[in-house]
């Protein structure tokens, strides 16, 4: 069975017309504006336009996959050719950022499937491109979580970030991973069980104090004071 | 009951900050500068169309 690389208009992201079939379309007061064949109606952006706004997101999702800049990039560049080559099966006015999303982990399975290649980051290529920011909030060191999260597996970090950091709901995460909409619940809810385990963490123990030593010594004085 | 819910808090505050910490890995990735070799390559696929 293979999966075919550019979905075509899942009904779930894609805008239906079949219950209210139109041959013109009209604006709130009748007028007719345009008609679907023919240019794409109004307040339908070409997504040839649209595309450039998603390459920095399309990029991260691509960095969160493969844990290396340079693979990234290599992802990124053949989703946008798969893209542009097939925007034809792109519905107008449905998620475009979703689209490209479902093409470019469609890619990387498919690249992963066909070469084996390990793409994670033993060299630490990615960890050394980003320079650390130094944390004085006193909160959990942004490079443990990082860590942590490096060692999951490409389909728990795919689903923490479709779901977790990127803000899809479940059944648009569905669609684009093509599981159910239980899958999806169920896997997010194991990988944020297996961060959790990594970084040594019970389920509502705080994961991280918002307060650092300095702060905590203030709020101690002004309990004092109150006190 | 009581401790149903008590159980059910402490997960979703731990589910939260774990998204918490999610956000700021994308977030990290998502402010990297776009490489111009992806404006370069949509520039020649719109010119490629244009000439067809």
């Amino acid at each position: 069975m293979t999966e075919p690389l550019v979905p075509g208009s899942p009904d779930n992201l894609a805008q239906h017309s079949d219950s209210e079939p139109s041959d013109t379309l009209t604006d709130d007061s009748g007028v007719v504006v345009g008609r679907p064949e023919g240019a794409l109606p109004i307040n339908v952006r070409d997504p040839r336009d649209e595309l450039p706004e998603h390459l920095g997101a399309l990029r991260a999702f691509a960095i969160s996959l493969t844990r290396n800049v340079a693979a990234a990039d290599d992802l990124v560049q053949d989703t946008i050719v798969k893209a542009w080559t097939n925007l034809d099966k792109f519905q107008p006015g449905s998620n475009l950022r979703a689209w490209l999303f479902t093409i470019l982990r469609n890619t990387f399975y498919s690249d992963k499937r066909k070469t084996r290649r390990e793409v994670a980051d033993p060299e630490g290529v990615y960890a050394a491109a980003l320079c650390e920011k130094p944390s004085h909030d006193g909160r959990l060191a942004l490079a443990d979580f990082r860590r942590a999260f490096d060692q999951l597996s490409p389909e728990h970090r795919e689903v923490l970030i479709l779901v977790g950091a990127s803000g899809f709901a479940y059944e648009e995460a569905s669609v684009m991973m093509g599981v159910a909409v239980g899958t999806v619940k169920s896997r997010a809810n194991r990988a944020r069980a297996r961060l959790a385990e990594m970084l040594g963490l019970e389920e509502g123990e705080e994961l991280l104090s918002g307060v650092d030593g300095a702060t905590l010594a203030v709020l101690g004085r002004s309990g004092v004071r109150a006190a | 009951m009581y401790v149903e819910m008590t159980e059910t808090k402490g997960k979703s505050r731990l589910h939260q900050q774990i998204d918490e910490n999610l956000k700021r890995v994308y977030e990290e990735a998502l402010s990297e500068e776009i490489p111009d070799r992806f404006k370069d390559l949509i520039a020649r696929l719109r010119s490629k169309e244009g000439g067809q």
